[in-house]
């Protein structure tokens, strides 16, 4: 009845990763993307006369087996040799870089327990790292490789040793703070180990049940969780997407926003019969995959009146609350930070986990912080033909933006807070504003806008433990498979969780083939 | 409108707030309860028997009784979503639904698992009224999701409701002067000009026999009263109250929640709730809607064939089998489910009950252990049970229209 076997919706890498695989196992996919490029929130736009950036700055949970699966390197994109080095900024203290197991700046005893405590989290991130590119068990299912990979996880605990595993259990969904403040002392190398753990989403330092998660699945991509900048930029990633789901075959249609999942009924029940765009044509399907956010995919395309009540009232009731704003700055020339020769890899500018927590509690009441915490990178030092010659960005993740201001958000709100957020860099580079030639700031609501995410959150859904592994969305919809016959998940609200990784997209095109 | 205040018995009571509310009937209904025998239905004070429950029970049977609906749960669903939202919660087709029609309803968890029955009035092409027996707002706010063309008004005491059953249930609506209601067939509804205002009138009822129930805006409820005890008078009206319902319901092969069915939202153990199918309720249940909530799950059991299976038995003697468990052998060692509801019946003559019983042990011999007491002495007999197919009780006058006098 109709010739395509597959509709992707949304052409995010999660999206674009998913159709690859499918064409390349020989169905025919069509891939509709509502913006006019594809990439998601890891395309490259320019937001001033001749810079670019992507809203995702860096890579750092993408498996290699991603990469292989997808012969991305056939396609153009190199990974990056070297990764990142994060540094942790304060005004008070002097900076400490980190690099792989090597760190320098710290006191000589947080040094001493760096080694150590880097080795515990890749030993138990290695134990985790197969189920993030599992499909995870139904609960109460008893089937053979339900069982398989409950066994599996089971016996990945069981070899860590004893005294590993119960330390594992302890500590897997203990708040960053507890963690990091067992093994350090200084404040903001503890403010920039916590860093990573809480990225994204809508919790502290002091938050409990998901920060040393998200870290340990982090830590599972190609660099043990290092971040790096492929050559060439972001752009290649998502390019090298692009080159291999074209060499597979999809057809890609950009400017095609979905405007429902139609559902056809009859006495056999309900299923998926494809999709009717906002410009009002029909494609016809057996099957769509959903690369959108969960809340998207079933409330607004397919409409809780074809779901269960239950079901359609837990996914409305999920938490998307996004807290990161972007903040993009075109420099004239390389701005100066304090204590450093060159302003290279991550800069995390937290001094201490209390200045982090502090902005996370104005921002949950719907204000802006005080003193917001960032994480800053500067593109162009590794792809400067992102820029003009000699000219350079400031790429900055900002946290904690509420995407729900408390007074909302108008173009004064945008315009007082991209000038806090320089003068607070000011603070750190001295002289950077006079470099400044023009802004970007993306907050949560405009990323929900402008990305069709919900809540403008990075991960689609919250990553903490209850929108986790068999519960991600939500239960019966977290084998990829929906409620609804033909309907499927295979963005970033599906297990493992968000980042650029490519897990949700593999494992959902993998569970679609078996 | 109706003013909560006046539900309550003295607004100047410190303790106001947790007393049982009063019915919109309750002055006239209080000064017949003889024996003070009140017990309480969704909050409001509400009388388990007003005299003697067999003596009610054979109003019901023989003449007429009227029962106090008042505080059955009741929601206005209006908007051009009203019926599809509605459909989509219950397991019958509401699409067959005419204006003007009542239909029995159930729904469902999203595991098939019964919340409730009750029944849907289609007051007009996109006005419903539902009726149940338990609360049941946040889940009608839950099923809202996704229609938005929709209010769901809480309707409860803003209708005051009066079931009247009984063979001389009809005549005393003619002696009223509401003969025209005479037309109306089961399930049909009726509006009447009545008083300074109007009834409405639905051929409903919860006694399995010829029987109508009474809707009117409260400030017209003592009116209403005192129309059907003046024309009733003659023909035997009495109100009757739990006890008596229990009886004739049980009779008819109706199910009552916390008897024959656990409400699935309020059920802590694991499945001690039921489904439809359990229930007997499959004609309830339309596969043929291509959605509904719970249809996947039902759709299951269906095919796989539910484990147990609600059941009317016929049992030896006279004891009634209240809370007993039943045994596919005599000597009570193999046992096969248990009994929701039991009675001596005294219009069919005989022992009846409602049962779950495990569906393979259907065919087979049924016994049950009763245990029964006799001025303070304990006795057990082991009683054979035989299923019955056909409801213990429907005379023909339930459905005949137009109805009868007597």
């Amino acid at each position: 009845m109709s010739s395509t076997d597959t509709i992707i919706i949304g052409g995010g890498h999660n999206g674009l990763i998913c159709a690859t695989l499918l064409a390349k196992a020989g169905q025919k996919v069509v891939l509709v993307e509502a913006a006019d490029t594809l990439g998601g929130l890891a395309r490259d736009r320019e937001f001033h006369p001749g810079f670019k950036a992507s809203v995702a700055q860096t890579l750092y949970a993408l498996p290699t087996s991603v990469i292989k699966a997808l012969d991305l390197e056939q396609q153009g994109f190199i990974p990056s040799k070297e990764t990142l080095t994060t540094t942790a900024l304060s005004l008070t203290e002097p900076p400490i870089t980190l690099a792989g197991a090597r760190i320098v700046g710290a006191c000589p005893t947080d040094a001493a327990a760096f080694a150590n405590y880097k080795q515990q989290l890749a030993t138990f991130s290695k134990a985790l790292a197969p189920f993030w590119s599992k499909t995870m068990p139904r609960i109460g299912a008893t089937g053979f490789q339900d069982l398989l990979t409950f066994g599996h996880l089971g016996l990945n605990m069981r070899t860590l040793g004893k005294a590993d595993m119960l330390e594992f259990f302890r500590v897997a969904t203990l708040p960053m703070r507890d963690l990091v403040d067992e093994h350090f002392s200084g404040e903001s190398l503890k403010a920039a180990l916590c860093w990573d753990g809480i990225l994204g989403s809508q919790l502290a330092p002091r938050s409990p049940n998901q920060g040393v998660l998200t870290l340990l699945n982090r830590m599972a991509g190609q660099w043990e969780g290092e971040h790096s900048v492929p050559a060439g930029g972001m752009a290649t990633f998502i390019g090298a997407l692009i080159k291999a789901a074209t060499a597979a075959g999809v057809t890609m249609r950009t400017g095609a926003p979905v405007k429902q999942i139609t559902i056809s009924g009859s006495e056999q029940g309900q299923r998926c019969s494809g999709v009717a765009l906002e410009n009002g044509e029909v494609l016809t399907s057996e099957r769509v995959i959903s690369s959108a956010d969960p809340k998207t995919t079933f409330l607004n395309l397919v409409g809780p009146r074809h779901l269960e009540i239950e079901f359609s009232n837990r996914i409305r009731r999920l938490r998307s609350k996004g807290y990161v704003a972007k903040l993009h700055l075109a420099l004239s020339g390389l701005p100066k930070f304090s204590g450093l020769d060159t302003p290279s890899g991550r800069l995390i500018l937290a001094p201490s986990m209390d200045t982090i927590e502090f902005a996370w509690d104005a921002a949950k009441y719907g204000e802006i912080p005080d003193q917001p915490v960032m994480d800053v990178c500067l593109p162009t030092l590794t792809t400067p033909g992102d820029a003009p010659a000699g000219q350079h960005i400031l790429s900055a993740n900002v946290m904690y933006i509420p995407g729900e201001l408390k007074e909302g958000w108008t173009d004064a709100a945008r315009d007082n807070l991209t000038a806090q957020l320089i003068t607070q860099l000011e603070d750190y580079a001295p002289g950077i504003k006079a470099l400044v030639l023009g802004s970007e700031l993306l907050t949560p609501e405009d990323l929900q806008q402008q990305f069709r995410v919900s809540g403008g959150h990075w991960h689609h859904i919250e990553p903490a433990i209850d929108q986790l592994l068999m519960m991600r969305p939500t239960y019966e919809a977290a084998q990829y498979a929906t409620p609804i016959e033909g309907l499927y998940l295979c963005g970033s609200g599906s297990h493992p969780a968000g980042d650029i990784s490519g897990n949700p997209g593999r494992n959902a095109a993998r569970e679609i083939l078996s | 409108m109706s003013n909560p205040d006046i539900l309550r018995e003295n607004t100047a009571d410190p303790y106001a707030g947790e007393r049982l509310k009063l019915s919109h009937f309750h002055e006239r209904q209080a000064a017949l309860n003889l024996r003070d025998a009140w017990s309480s239905w969704n909050g409001f004070k509400f009388a388990d028997y007003y005299y003697d429950v067999d003596y009610e029970y054979f109003c019901i049977r023989n003449t007429c009784g009227t029962y106090d609906i008042c505080p059955m749960q009741k929601y206005l669903i209006e908007g051009p979503d009203a019926l599809a939202m509605l459909d989509r919660m219950v397991t019958r087709d509401l699409n067959k639904l005419r204006i003007n029609r009542v239909t029995y309803v159930a729904w469902c968890n999203d595991s098939g698992r019964m919340i409730d029955d009750g029944t849907i009035f289609r007051l007009d092409e996109s006005k419903f009224l539902l009726t149940c027996g338990s609360p049941c707002l946040a889940w009608l706010r839950k099923s809202a999701l996704g229609f938005d063309q929709l209010s769901v008004i809480e309707h409860t005491e803003a209708l005051a409701a009066l079931s009247l059953q009984g063979p001389t249930s009809f005549a005393v609506l003619k002696a009223m002067g509401l003969e025209a209601a005479g037309s109306l067939k089961p399930f049909d509804i009726g509006h009447y000009p009545f008083a300074e205002g109007e009834i409405m009138i639905s051929r409903t009822g919860f006694t399995g026999d010829l029987g109508y129930e009474l809707w009117v805006e409260p400030n017209l409820a003592l009116t209403l009263w005192d129309h059907l005890y003046e024309a009733g008078a003659n023909y035997g009206i009495q109100p009757y109250g739990e006890a008596a319902t229990n009886m004739a319901r049980l009779e008819a092969g109706f199910i009552m929640p916390y008897m024959e069915f656990n409400e699935a939202l309020k059920t802590v153990n694991f499945e001690y709730d039921q489904t439809p199918l359990e229930l007997d309720l499959a004609w309830l249940v339309d596969f043929k809607k291509p959605h509904f909530n719970g249809r996947r799950a039902l759709l299951e059991q269906h095919k796989s064939g539910p484990k147990m299976l609600l059941t009317k038995l016929n049992i030896e003697g006279n004891k009634p089998a209240e809370e007993a468990l039943l045994y596919s052998d005599r000597a009570c060692n193999n046992e096969i489910g248990y009994v929701t509801s039991a009675m001596w019946s005294p219009s069919v003559k005989a022992n009846i009950a409602l049962a779950m019983i495990d569906v393979d042990a259907l065919s087979g011999e049924i016994w049950t252990e009763i245990y029964y007491q006799k001025e303070l002495r304990h006795h057990r007999k082991v009683a054979r049970c035989t299923v019955q197919k056909k409801a213990f009780w429907g005379p023909e006058r339930a459905r005949t229209t137009p109805p009868s006098l007597t």
